[in-house]
């Protein structure tokens, strides 16, 4: 009874910090919004809208159509039309434009003579994406009419994507940006929490009280897993309104995995609270942890794509796992008994962080 | 426990070694139930760290102490309730009001809830916080933020009460104050161990132990200690005090030459014969024209006679 009224003690303290800590409160709302903005619009790998000039030296009636397809494919973006070749070069050099498209002078013969190329294609490939782009085009059928007819029945290949037929990029950044979000907001909110009462004194007073380190750590951690848990309302109700991301799998599921994953994060910057000696550490430790979760975790790069070694790595951060889960369940639909390994290793990583920071964490200055 | 009855804290041998500096070497203290004893030393002597022993914070490297029946280091979590600790720097939280600390400090003691709202108001009026009680506590100025930290840790009636060089931040007229205060609180029975290194607020203690580099060098009643220093005092006043302390400095017999604005406080060991006579003749022989009489010890010329003979002393 005792035991819960000081653990009440240190919930309504922390609530109370934090309702006057406006920097923190911003971050709080602020930095989900912020960030769902950002990756996002910004973060889009369906290229679109390269900006493309033109070169049409055969100005016939085959080379316009071709050019009008190309336009269709809003891959490219044709932003200039030029005379030569040479000056394709150039807009290429300033960085006015990323591809441009030389059709010589020949060109209706040569769609013809497979022997030859058509049409050439002048592109920046100090990016990898971009030339990745160019070679799809590659695919892009020449000629007249009845070749095209012709040409789509040999090697055709039909690419049916499932769960994201649209292929739009926000649909899979947006479950994996939960992950990110809370990783950083509830690992840096602990790791400060206890470093930060070292460093105003506080804790000096706090130890000296009747206040067991069980009832600090759990006092500390109980308004973070509130405000967590109200951050992923956030990031799916934005998900929703902007990007028309779906949650196609239970809802309770998927706040479940989210809680799990919270409490790891949480434990995990207690952890890294009873370790550093001073606020600044304990961002930097953060930092540390946060680059692998956007990074190995499968966020940005496939997973499956990433060299063996990164993988052991990723697999250790919790953000991999969570990720695995918000994407099995908002977008493939799956039920969290299907998803079990990583519910047990979120689950066990809470457990260890957990006892790892109470065992280190001392009622003691020494 | 029989010492119990009598004092509020007895430590034996108590030492704290971080890494090579040792901190506190072999410390002994008896410290009487309902009195205030003084701890007095410069920075660095050992004050805060003995404190932070007696309250369980540090684990003593070798000895132990008996503080209210309890042994340290051991169970120093049933402790908490019956100590009221005062942090050398302000704990408090800044980012909380005046009464929001006083609330959180009673929950955290589990003050009986009925009777909260009584003993807070009562702690506002008693320490002169009532126009504060919704002022931010990071906001206050020191004398403000000395009695609030006082009234959070006399809130939950603690027997003994460890103040870590309470005064170090506050005026002259909040010094005064807060002494009134101590005394008050020692009157209703709270033994009260008191750390500073102002002569002025030792003179006050019942009693007090002197602390030099760790190392206790003296214990008693001020009155004690001042009478049985060892040393003659000499006190000279001079025009000219630096030519005087050059013309004493180099005199065998004396001890040590203190300097207080115009005066000098000359001592002296105790086995030399008429020592004003030797003070007035090494003055007439360097040409100083000054006057000497013999003096009371006060506590700062204990002090210094103490931490002189102390072996690990460095001149």
């Amino acid at each position: 009874m005792k035991s819960l009224s000081r653990l009440l003690a240190i919930v309504k303290k922390e609530v109370r910090q934090l309702r006057r800590d406006r920097l923190t409160f911003g971050m709080v709302v602020g930095l989900p919004i912020i960030q769902i903005l950002l990756f996002g619009y910004a973060i889009n790998t369906d290229v679109r809208n390269l900006r493309t000039a033109i070169a049409n030296e055969a100005d016939t009636h085959l080379s316009r159509e071709f050019i009008a397809d190309l336009g269709q494919t809003q891959v490219v973006d044709i932003v200039a039309s030029v005379s030569r070749p040479a000056e394709l070069e150039a807009l290429l050099r300033e960085g006015a434009i990323s591809i441009g498209v030389h059709i010589p002078p020949d060109f209706d013969r040569r769609t013809v003579d497979a022997s030859r190329a058509a049409v050439h294609l002048l592109v920046d490939g100090s990016d990898p994406t971009i030339l990745g782009v160019a070679n799809q085009l590659r695919s892009m059928p020449l000629g007249f009419d009845t070749m095209r007819a012709a040409a789509n029945d040999v090697g055709n290949i039909e690419v049916r994507a499932y769960y994201n037929p649209e292929r739009r990029t926000p649909v899979n950044i947006v479950p994996g940006l939960m992950g990110v979000i809370l990783t950083m907001t509830m690992m840096l909110f602990t790791a400060v929490a206890i470093v930060r009462e070292r460093e105003r004194g506080n804790l000096e007073l706090l130890i000296n009280t009747p206040v067991s380190s069980a009832e600090l750590m759990i006092g500390k951690v109980i308004p973070y897993i509130v405000i967590g848990l109200l951050q992923l309302a956030l990031i799916l109700v934005v998900g929703r309104l902007l990007f028309d991301v779906p949650v196609r799998g239970s809802i309770v599921d998927l706040y479940l995995a989210a809680a799990l994953f919270i409490a790891a994060n949480l434990s995990l910057g207690l952890f890294i609270s009873t370790a550093v000696s001073t606020q600044f550490q304990a961002m930097q430790m953060t930092v540390f942890i946060l680059l692998p979760s956007i990074l190995l975790s499968g966020f940005m790069f496939p997973f499956d794509g990433m060299p063996r070694f990164a993988q052991y790595l990723g697999e250790i951060l919790p953000n991999t796992h969570f990720i695995r889960l918000t994407r099995g369940i908002m977008l493939r639909e799956a039920p969290l008994g299907e998803l079990l390994p990583d519910v047990i290793y979120l689950a066990g990583f809470t457990v260890v962080a957990m006892t790892a920071a109470a065992m280190r964490f001392t009622k003691r200055l020494d | 426990m029989e010492t119990a009855g009598n004092y509020a804290i007895q430590a034996r041998g108590l030492t704290k070694q971080f890494g090579s500096l040792r901190a506190v070497s072999s410390l002994d203290l008896d410290v009487p139930r309902g009195q205030i004893y003084g701890f007095l030393g410069p920075n660095g002597s050992g004050k805060s760290t003995t404190i932070r022993m007696l309250c369980g914070l540090l684990v003593p490297t070798e000895g132990t102490a008996e503080v209210l029946g309890t042994t340290v280091p051991g169970d120093s979590h049933s402790l908490k309730a019956k100590i009221g600790y005062m942090t050398q720097k302000f704990s408090l939280f800044s980012d909380m009001t005046v009464l929001e600390n006083l609330q959180f400090i009673a929950e955290i003691y589990s003050y009986p809830s009925a009777e909260r709202k009584t003993r807070i108001a009562n702690l506002l009026d008693r320490y002169d916080l009532n126009d504060q009680a919704k002022q931010l506590a990071g906001t206050m100025s020191g004398g403000q933020k000395q009695r609030l930290a006082l009234a959070c840790s006399v809130l939950h009636h603690p027997e003994l009460l460890l103040l870590d060089e309470p005064t170090s931040a506050v005026d002259p007229q909040s010094r005064r104050d807060f002494w009134a205060n101590l005394f008050r609180l020692a009157e209703g029975g709270t033994t009260i161990m008191v750390s500073t290194h102002y002569m002025d607020e030792a003179e006050r203690c019942h009693r007090l132990a002197i602390l030099d580099r760790g190392v206790k060098v003296a214990d008693g009643t001020p009155q004690r200690l001042q009478a049985s220093t060892g040393m003659h005092v000499v006190e000279v006043t001079a025009s000219d005090p630096y030519a005087a302390q050059a013309a004493l400095d180099g005199v065998d017999a004396i001890a040590s030459v203190t300097q207080l604005g115009v005066r000098l406080r000359v001592l002296i060991p105790d086995d030399v014969d008429n020592p004003v006579g030797l003070v007035k003749r090494a003055l007439d022989a360097a040409g100083v024209s000054a006057e000497a009489g013999a003096s009371e010890a006060s506590l700062e010329d204990v002090f210094v006679a103490v931490t002189m003979q102390n072996p690990d002393h460095v001149a």
